[in-house]
Formats: structure tokens, sequence, C-alpha cells
């Protein structure tokens, strides 16, 4: 059961705890800078935190457990630009930068060697790194994929990589979910991939196209850790879950919205799932200024509202793909929005109470394992 | 020997104390300063080795031209300070 959890945010990073009843912000880390992406690692307590400066570029630290200062780490690095060769262009003709523009993903690698790291970015790299962030080395096969090269920005104006899932049964199969470039999985670590969005639907490209596997934005990708076959993907139009491995995707139109950054699956119930929707693409806004969170117990069958706890009128609040959590047992979940509201829930979701409506922007929410 | 001066809002995440280097170029007295500060470089260049969006160096009071290849002039007695633009964020 976890009584400790982070949230990444505009303005620093907060680590908030459960008290004898109440959870409530203990500290703040880095406090004033924009903190995009937290992990805390399961595997030898470390936490990891990707700062966004501004003017200064990505940077990585580490507190290591036990330890009370933070340390800067490696920061991944895109490979030199071949001497000559022009700026690569998206099929857009949007320049992409030759450089790290954002950590958007962060997870541990490998259960059996602590230290061990996916990291995802924008530009679309993906790094690995097995000294606990002390050196990072992109992932080559992914990178020059020729497929790669069609890959557009959704979330971002780039295309990135914003969710890297390692299978609990063999942690040499992973996969990765791109904004915008579907699912890509390896079952060798990473010597080769395949892409693996089938069944998805693309309704922002021609009819044509529109099932092209590499052209689906997926905003989140999330496999059951104890029924590894069953995964969830919230979609740039809609809702997607596949029960063999990934291998096809079957779409779920939901009310009162299927539009959403945000899914979570139960660790042990793969047809439980939950989401935070928003009206539309069009309309970044909860639905009625009503703050829900969407709960299907049933693969997606039926989904019930959950909102004891939650604004039912004029709120505005919007979940990134990052700022929902759920933690080991299943029980607990925590969702934080880009208007600073920090929510928890000890019972599935049936009841929430509030942590904070006044934090910053909330980018990324993360349990702390086995507290 | 030219002096290389860091905007102080850099030295909330990385100290960068003042320095005397040698260098004929913007490139050649930067990469002097990074021998004795490893960690700056990072905040400065972005990994191609050019100089982020929004960082900007002046070299005896005008912001240097070549921010990729950091080639401008730099005559013994020169004074670079290394600032952050205001755009960015």
């Amino acid at each position: 059961m976890s009584t400790r959890l982070f949230a990444a945010t505009r303005k620093g990073l907060f680590q908030v705890e459960r008290g004898k009843s109440r959870w409530t912000v203990k500290k703040v880390h880095f406090l004033g800078d924009n903190a995009t992406m937290v992990l805390p690692d399961r595997c030898d307590g470390a936490v990891y935190v990707s700062l966004g400066h501004g003017h200064f570029g990505v940077k990585l630290h580490r507190l290591r457990q036990g330890a009370r200062k933070w340390e800067e780490i490696a920061t991944p690095a895109l490979p030199p630009r071949p001497e000559g060769a022009a700026p690569r262009a998206d099929p857009m003709g949007r320049v992409i930068p030759d450089s790290v523009q954002l950590v958007w993903a962060l997870e541990a690698a490998d259960p059996a060697r602590p230290g061990s790291l996916w990291c995802g970015t924008i530009p679309g790299g993906l790094f690995r790194s097995d000294d606990g962030g002390g050196s990072w080395q992109l992932n080559t096969a992914l990178w020059e994929h020729p497929k790669r090269l069609e890959w557009v920005g959704g979330g971002a104006d780039y295309p990135g990589i914003h969710s890297v899932s390692v299978d609990p049964r063999d942690p040499r199969r992973v996969a990765v979910g791109v904004s915008t470039g579907g699912v890509w999985l390896t079952t060798d670590g990473g010597s080769s991939w395949k892409i693996s969005s089938h069944g998805m639907r693309a309704d922002y490209f021609p009819p044509e196209q529109a099932n092209d596997p590499n052209v689906q934005d997926v905003h989140r990708l999330v496999q059951c850790p104890g029924q590894p076959a069953e995964w969830w993907v919230q979609h740039h139009n809609g809702i997607f879950r596949s029960t063999d491995d990934a291998a096809s995707w079957r779409e779920l139109q939901v009310l009162p919205s299927s539009f959403g950054f945000a899914v979570v699956v139960h660790p042990r119930d793969g047809g439980t799932a939950w989401f935070v929707p928003g009206t539309s693409d069009q309309r970044r806004i909860p639905v009625d200024g009503r703050v829900i969170v969407n709960r299907t117990r049933d693969g997606g069958k039926t989904f019930e509202a959950l909102t004891k706890g939650l604004p039912q009128r004029q709120a505005y609040d919007i979940t990134y793909r990052h700022g929902l959590d759920i933690d080991s047992t299943g029980d607990r979940l925590v969702f934080g929005t880009t208007t600073g509201s920090l929510w928890i829930s000890e019972d599935q979701g049936d009841s929430w109470q509030t942590i904070s409506e006044h934090l910053p922007p909330v980018y990324a929410v993360r349990f702390v394992s086995g507290d | 020997m030219a002096t290389v001066a860091f905007t102080h809002t850099l030295q909330r995440h990385v100290a960068c104390p003042t320095v005397e280097v040698n260098g004929a170029t913007v490139r050649e007295a930067l990469e002097a300063v990074w021998k004795v500060n490893p960690l700056a470089r990072g905040y400065v260049l972005d990994e191609q080795g050019e100089l982020r969006k929004h960082m900007a160096v002046f070299l005896d009071g005008r912001m240097i031209r070549d921010r990729a290849g950091l080639t401008d002039a730099v005559r013994p007695d020169s004074k670079l300070y290394v600032m952050q633009a205001l755009s960015g964020g």
C-alpha cells in the first residue's frame, strides 16, 4: 500500500505523504523549476526527476535511497548531425531539432537489474541506461528505423515517446507509445522493433490512411502487470483495448466522452481501467464543467462516472497523459490537473479526497511503491 | 587572456565563476571553460555543440554572429558574457 507519491509540476517536484487520515504535501524539491517527469524506482528506491529548463535545456537528477541531496546525472543526447547535413524535417515540413527537447517517459527497465532505465524523449528517441542514469545509449534500431521518419508531432510540435511498458514476463519485451507513431514492440531487448497498433483508427486522416498503424496518435499506453496480454490505449480520438498482447486493437466509444490523455489499468485485473475524459480534442475541458473519472470493470462494455469528492460545476481541470497513477494494490489512485488540483482515492475511485487545488500545473504523478 | 562571465541565473543550477582563458574563437574560449567546469557545458550548448536556442553570448559588447559554429574571433583582452535571452519561458 503506497503512502507516498510525487507530483511533477511546472514549478517543482511535490512530495505528498499520507498522515493518519489525510494526504498532504510534505516537501517540495526544485521549487520554481519545471519538473516534467518523475520516476520513483521500485528496484532500488532511487527517485529520478527530469527538469526542463527553458534556457538551459533538459536535465536529469537522481536522489538515491537514504540520500539527502540530489545529484545531477547524464542527460540523454541525440547523435551528432552528420557534417554538412541539412536539418531533418517531419512529413509536414517542420524542422525537427537534433537535441532533446523533453524527457517524456522514464521507466525501470529490468526488475533484476537495479539502475537499468528506459527514457523516451521529444523528438522521438528511446534511450537506455544501465548505470542509474550515469550514461545513456540511444536505441539505434528504433531511431534508424525508416518508419520512424514518418512520425509527426501530435501532443507537441515534434514526435515523441511518452509511454514505455516493460513486460512483467520478460524485460526484453518492451512496448513504446508514440505521439504520433502508434505502438512499437520489441521482443529482443530493443535490437529489433515492429509496429503493433493494428486496429486503431485516426479520424484526423483521410479514410484511406486512417487505419495506418504508424499515424495513430496514442496519448497513453498501459499494460496490465497481472494479465500482461491485456492492454489499454487512450488515443486522440478514442479508447482502444487489446486482449491479445497488443497484436490487435478494438475501439470503444465511451460516454460522456472518449477523449482524454490518461489511462491506468488495475495491476491484476486487465478488464478494470480508469480514464479522465475531456470533452473533445477541439474542447479540452471537462464535459459540462464536471470533473469525473471514468471506470470500467468489464473490459470496456460499461463505464461508470466516478464523481464523489470531485467538483461538479464550473471546473476546467484537464489531466495530462502522465497525470493519473494507480498503486500496486489497485486500491489507491491519484490524479493531478493542469489547473493545479490533486485528488486521491483509496477505494478504487469510489470517492476522492482533495490534496490541493492550488498546485502549479501537474505533468506527472507517481506513487512510491512498497511504502 | 579573455574573460568569460556567466549570467547569475545560471548560478542557481551550476556554479560558473568568472574565468580567464586563452582562445582565438568563442568556441576555443568556451572549451577552455568546460575543461575546468564540465557540468556547465550542457547548460549553455546543446548536444550538437551549438548555442542553446534561448542563450546568448556577448563578445566585447556585441552578440556573437555564429551561434552554431562559435567562430567569432576573440582577442586576448576580450570580454565574453554568457547570458540568457528574454525568450524561452
